[in-house]
């Protein structure tokens, strides 16, 4: 009987949907501080994931040294492309700036098949795999680890945001840059840090889903898709919007797949992506005034 | 302390500034007064660094600054207020003001913020009744006022005020005027950018007259009144008393 899986299939959404909604935050915070959606943010993901399992698999290093070296490479990788092609460009073309991190998203895919080939990879789980059994849903250690990273990490983005004078700027930057230029906020400044912030929330994202999953070279495109569709849904740019958006598409995408087939689970994403365009280009916590282009 | 020599800029293939050349000394105000398009905000922009110069130079103090990044400037100590506000609307009041601090070493913004606020509460009451409003709710005044406020917590030396009482009352514009006062008293050197030159003139020590991104004249506010092409251009005097001559 179907219904008696509802609560699986809410803990399974609820597991990707917090990967998702991390996904969401990295483009929401390049989003914030530089107007431009950055295409390589499913390669941030894939790379925390592919560094990691070299790390411990490769290297042998134990997990816990490994998850924050993992995490600084992939935070190095965002760092490297907006002090490189980024800021090199000098342009404040919009365009200009997102043909740049499709490119950077190509680049790091390759050199990545170069690096680790084409087979998919996959990382043990973090602790054990004996599933707990709740009621009706079985749910994995890793499930917990995931989402309690992905809670952990909105909590602290919060404070960060909200707290300090840094945070507190950034959102000064989205919100106006000349105001925030005019009193000393370093606007390149800021936008490095968006892309070494989102480098390492995509890199967490990676390296917590990859247990449950497989990745290899090419994975983050998909990821990406999924979590920019998150953040539309959610409203591009707001961060509760990722983190709420995140969670619905993985919810819907997880009884969509229970109660339609499995096979359309992916389509699922592009039809809420192509739904809110529709309905509601700002999504469901954006600011109205999005405009079409 | 400001020296502006030969500035030239361009939008495209538009040229709005035309080698423009003065100064202001240590302690004055000065005005810069200018029609609706004379350059007077473009001029503001590049000495704040925000619009790059096709030409010339500018010093603050002894520094050469023209080729320096907005956020420098303020480091320096040169904040300007400008003319659309350009505060931040979705934070309050407080958040808003803390910001302006945002350039000074951590140490000191952490000793100062609270004294500091309470500095430009002091100078404009309302903004204490109003510190946990959101900044896009306040009055047109009240905007000014915050975006004033929020440069003061740099602690400049010099302020570029763009029209600070363009679209208010006359009462919160001469509210906004004697604060300026205030602040030239208390040591800040004032570049006051202004079309309405009857109030500029009121409180400036000297002033420019900017047309078409040229400096055409300049003098002490004697001076500037008692010329006629001033009296015709923007006090709107001139006509009226040669008919009821
Ligand atoms: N961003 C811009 N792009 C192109 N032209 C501009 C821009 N800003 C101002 N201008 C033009 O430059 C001239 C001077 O503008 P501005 O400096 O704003 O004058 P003012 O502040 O004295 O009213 C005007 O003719 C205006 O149309
Ligand atoms: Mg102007």
């Amino acid at each position: 009987m179907i219904w008696s899986q509802l609560p699986q299939f809410f803990v399974s959404g609820l597991t990707s949907g917090s990967i998702y909604a991390l996904i969401a935050l990295g483009f929401g915070i390049i989003h914030n501080a530089t107007g431009i959606v950055n295409f390589a943010q499913g390669e941030f993901v894939m790379l925390g994931a592919m560094t990691m399992i070299s790390l411990t698999q490769v290297v042998g290093l134990p997990l816990l040294v490994a998850f924050p070296l993992a995490v600084l490479a992939v935070m190095a990788v965002g760092w490297l492309m907006e002090i490189g092609p980024i800021r090199r460009a000098r342009s404040n073309n919009i365009l200009i700036l997102v043909m740049i991190t499709v490119g950077a998203s190509i680049t790091m895919r390759e050199t990545a098949m170069h690096i680790w080939g084409k087979t998919p990879r996959t990382l043990p789980p973090f602790s054990g795999e004996e599933p707990l059994v709740l009621g009706n849903a079985a749910i994995l250690p890793q499930t917990l680890w995931i989402l309690g990273i992905t809670l952990l990490v909105v909590i602290l983005l919060g404070f960060f945001f909200n707290r300090t004078m840094v945070g507190k700027a950034m959102r000064a930057v989205a919100e106006n840059r000349r105001g925030a230029a005019l009193i000393g906020i370093g606007v390149y400044r800021m936008t490095l840090l968006s892309f070494v912030l989102s480098g390492g929330i995509g890199a967490v994202a990676g390296i917590i889903v990859t247990p449950i999953t497989t990745m290899s070279y090419s994975a983050g495109v998909m990821l990406a898709l999924k979590g920019f569709a998150a953040a539309i849904l959610g409203g591009y740019g707001s961060m509760k919007g990722a983190v709420l958006g995140g969670l619905l598409l993985g919810a819907m995408e997880s009884f969509g797949a229970g109660f339609v087939s499995s096979a359309y689970k992916d389509a699922f994403a592009f039809l809420i992506l192509l739904l809110v365009l529709f309905i509601r280009p700002a999504g469901l916590f954006g600011k109205e005034e999005i405009k079409r282009v | 302390m400001l020296r502006v020599k030969n500035v030239s800029a361009y939008y495209g293939n538009i040229q709005v500034l035309r080698r423009v050349t003065f100064h202001v000394n240590k302690g004055e105000i000065v005005s810069l007064i200018g029609g609706n398009g004379a350059g007077k905000s473009t001029l503001l922009n590049v000495i704040s660094g925000l619009h790059p110069p096709s030409a010339g130079t500018i010093f603050f103090e002894r520094q050469e600054i023209h080729k320096l990044a907005p956020d420098k400037m303020v480091r320096l100590g040169l904040l300007q207020v400008p003319e659309q506000r350009q505060i931040f609307n979705s934070m309050t009041v407080t958040e808003n003001l803390e910001l302006g601090s945002y350039s000074l070493p951590k140490k000191e913004q952490k000793r100062m913020a609270k004294s500091q606020r309470q500095e430009i509460y002091a100078l404009f009451p309302i903004l204490q009744e109003r510190a946990q409003q959101r900044a896009g709710t306040l009055s047109g005044g009240e905007q000014q006022m915050l975006s004033i406020g929020r440069a003061l917590m740099a602690r400049p030396r010099m302020l570029l005020l763009d029209e600070p009482s363009l679209g208010l009352a006359p009462l919160v514009a001469q509210e906004i005027l004697e604060v300026t006062c205030k602040l030239r008293d208390n040591g800040t050197t004032v570049l006051l950018v202004e079309q309405n030159a009857q109030t500029a003139l009121e409180i400036c020590d000297r002033a420019y007259v900017l047309e078409a991104g040229r400096i055409v004249l300049e003098g002490t506010p004697h001076e500037l009144l008692a010329n006629d092409e001033v009296r015709r251009a923007f006090l709107g005097k001139d006509y009226k008393e040669k008919w009821e001559r």
